[in-house]
């Protein structure tokens, strides 16, 4: 690497950790992917956009389904469109390179400046596909053999994967990787999430939706514990409701925000009953 | 500077690479660390350490490298305590909600993650699953406070299991070790494109011929992707023998069930010998279980059937008519009848036994060991084991 890279100091609507912070930088300068696990919620999507932002880098997001294949996310040949175009001659067909489209990461890899690559949810697809990119991920180039042509970066582009741990990534694609396991935020850093969210909320109401927050997700057998989108959700529906601060812990209004499934609130329920005398 | 850090990482059971740990140095060099040792720490961990189930590991080793803190040995203690106590869970009144059971899983699964090394957890956790039982395995088992209830094969009476069954889902957070299982379960596929997903690939060489055939004017031909069509019933022995194998079973199980690549998957649950019913659970409790003759009803031949046991027990389990081990289970035929009755009705079938292949002769159970081998096709549990059952239960044919 040529130059030393702008380091990252978080943004104004995404708090990072310290030690985030420093794992991020760690992979910059290493010009290492960065993987990032942790419980949904905990925003390892959002860090994405957030380096993008703080860096003013272009974004590109590669989401992965179960049908991904790695293949895609360099280019596609449009066999296709080459075809029609040879029987209705509108175009030049001998120029193949006119059907090759770049995946993601190909993008990624020719964009002008240099760009965040989020590969989102990596665990979603086959057991081979990290493997089938760890060539690409390494050398940050890749080979079309139509039209013998070799992408290369011209920057290589800060590449951050978050996996939910579905399936286990093959050893030889971790060993490429920096690793960050993402906790779900504490009681300080949670309220300092939700001041930048909403900036006006008394001190008040949030201690209290914090309070119950946290009582909330410790409530045993949750199928889904409410995380922190939800929660966000949920100070919203309270400040639009009015809700006064001492109502809280006598009861808790809008459950339906924080709680989506049946099975959750009636677990709830009859914590709540269990617990009232 | 490190190195011995390095070696110590190893010698603590991490994974890490040369690789890895140049990457670290090169960091270093950098000037990352910023000259503070929790700088270094943080780095380093997000360097080295891929997956937070280790990361209590890589404290210890930096603990016990660098000194700064004193590691408690007496916490993995008290936890170990704790689950004891929280042991009485399994008999639990019926009517008590399920999730407090789930929730103790999951308490489990924190703390488990948190005790020193994976391994002893593991050991622990088959401790306390059947504690203190000693016997030798495949006498007929043990019961699930661990008294060995093994006796003359010819003593009907004396093989029956009065305990409940002990609480134990395979369905654990034991993931090392499950890809190379999973890589291999991926062969065992028969790809069809005879399926319903309407069709959306481009089929060159039909496309070929038809704009052949429609004098150069072109004509696209869509084909289906080829999906895979087959079924998979796993049938898994949750008997006290195989409890010393928990660990392996475990990694299979979740192999298996993370392939989601089957277009049928169904797991029943067998205590030592399959009779009249299988189980739903890997309690087998009576209250969840399903006829064999249902099953056969309702799963066609071209089901691929795999058996996970040891087939390790006493003759009789296996022979004599009310041979089963658990007191309810009434059978009026030999456990073998029902194994033969299996092996007849599907096309393929594999039994994957989790003692070597080489101790099978000399094994406790190595006459039912012999026996089940003649009705299916027997493997070890191993990756060569678990490729030559795949093939078994691939193969076009019968053989």
């Amino acid at each position: 690497m040529t130059q030393v890279p702008p380091s990252y100091r978080g943004s104004a609507d995404y708090i990072v950790t310290p030690d985030l912070l420093q794992v991020v930088n760690a992979a910059f300068v290493l010009g290492r992917p960065l993987l990032v696990r942790g419980e949904p919620g905990t925003g390892k999507t959002m860090l994405a956009a957030s380096i993008a932002g703080a860096l003013d880098m272009e974004l590109i997001t590669w989401n992965i389904k179960s049908t991904t294949k790695a293949r895609e996310g360099l280019y596609v040949y449009d066999t296709v469109q080459r075809l029609y175009d040879s029987q209705f001659g509108s175009r030049d067909v001998s120029d193949i390179g006119r059907y090759i489209k770049l995946g993601r990461l190909g993008l990624a890899l020719t964009a002008p400046l240099r760009a965040v690559l989020l590969i989102d949810e990596i665990d979603k697809a086959d057991p081979e596909f990290p493997n089938d990119l760890l060539w690409e991920l390494d050398q940050m180039s890749f080979f079309i053999p139509e039209t013998r042509e070799t992408v290369a970066a011209r920057e290589r582009p800060v590449t951050i994967i978050t996996s939910n741990a579905e399936k286990e990534l093959p050893d030889a694609f971790l060993r490429r990787c920096v690793f960050h396991y993402i906790a779900f935020p504490d009681r300080e850093t949670m309220a300092e999430i939700v001041r930048v969210h909403h900036p006006d909320l008394e001190q008040n109401l949030l201690r209290e939706c914090l309070n119950a927050f946290y009582r909330l997700r410790d409530v045993p057998g949750l199928l889904k514990k409410p995380s922190t989108s939800e929660l966000l959700d949920w100070v919203q529906a309270l400040v639009l409701g009015g809700i006064d601060p001492q109502a809280l812990t006598r009861e808790m209004p809008f459950t339906g925000v924080l709680l989506k499934r049946q099975r959750d609130h009636q677990t709830f329920e009859r914590y709540l009953r269990a617990h009232k005398g | 500077m490190f190195d011995s850090f390095f070696f110590l990482l190893r010698e603590n059971g991490l994974k890490v690479s040369l690789t890895e740990w140049l990457d670290l140095m090169e960091a270093l060099d950098r000037g990352l660390a910023a000259s503070s040792l929790y700088n270094f720490y943080v780095l380093a961990r997000a360097v080295l350490v891929k997956n937070e189930a280790d990361f209590d590991r890589f404290d210890r080793s930096f603990r016990q490298y660098f000194g700064s803190i004193e590691t408690p040995p007496e916490v993995a203690d008290q936890v170990w305590e704790w689950l004891k106590k929280n042991d009485l869970f399994r008999d639990a009144p019926p009517d008590r909600p399920p999730w407090e059971a789930w929730n103790l899983e999951e308490l489990r699964r924190r703390l488990l993650t948190r005790l020193a090394t994976q391994d002893a957890a593991h050991h622990g956790g088959a401790h306390w699953i059947g504690t203190g039982g000693t016997s030798p395995f495949g006498h007929s088992g043990y019961n699930p406070a661990g008294i060995r209830l093994g006796g003359a094969s010819h003593n009907r009476s004396a093989v029956k299991v009065a305990a409940q069954r002990a609480f134990r889902d395979f369905r654990r957070d034991e993931t090392l070790g499950t890809r190379q299982f999973e890589v291999a379960l991926r062969q065992l596929r028969r790809l069809s494109a005879h399926n319903e997903e309407q069709p959306e690939v481009l089929d060159l060489d039909e496309t070929i011929e038809t704009t052949g055939n429609n004098a150069g004017r072109l004509r696209l031909v869509w084909t289906r992707e080829r999906k895979n069509t087959l079924k998979l019933v796993v049938l898994l022995d949750s008997g006290g023998s195989m409890n010393q194998y928990s660990t392996l079973v475990n990694r299979l199980f979740q192999a298996v069930n993370k392939s989601s690549h089957f277009k049928d998957l169904k797991f029943y649950y067998f205590h030592n010998c399959v009779y009249d019913d299988v189980f739903l659970e890997p309690m087998c409790r009576r209250n969840a279980s399903l006829p064999v003759s249902r099953l056969l009803r309702l799963l066609t031949p071209d089901y691929r059937l795999l058996l996970v046991g040891d087939a390790s027990m006493s003759p009789g389990e296996l022979l004599m008519p009310y041979g089963a081990l658990d007191w309810n289970a009434a059978n009026k035929e030999p456990g073998l009848a029902w194994l033969k009755r299996l092996a007849g009705h599907f096309t393929h079938t594999a039994w994957l036994n989790p003692i070597p292949e080489r101790g099978w002769e000399n094994a406790e159970g190595a006459y039912t060991i012999e026996l089940v081998g003649q009705v299916f096709p027997m493997f070890e549990l191993t990756l060569e084991g678990m490729g030559g059952a795949v093939k078994k239960l691939k193969a076009r044919s019968r053989s």
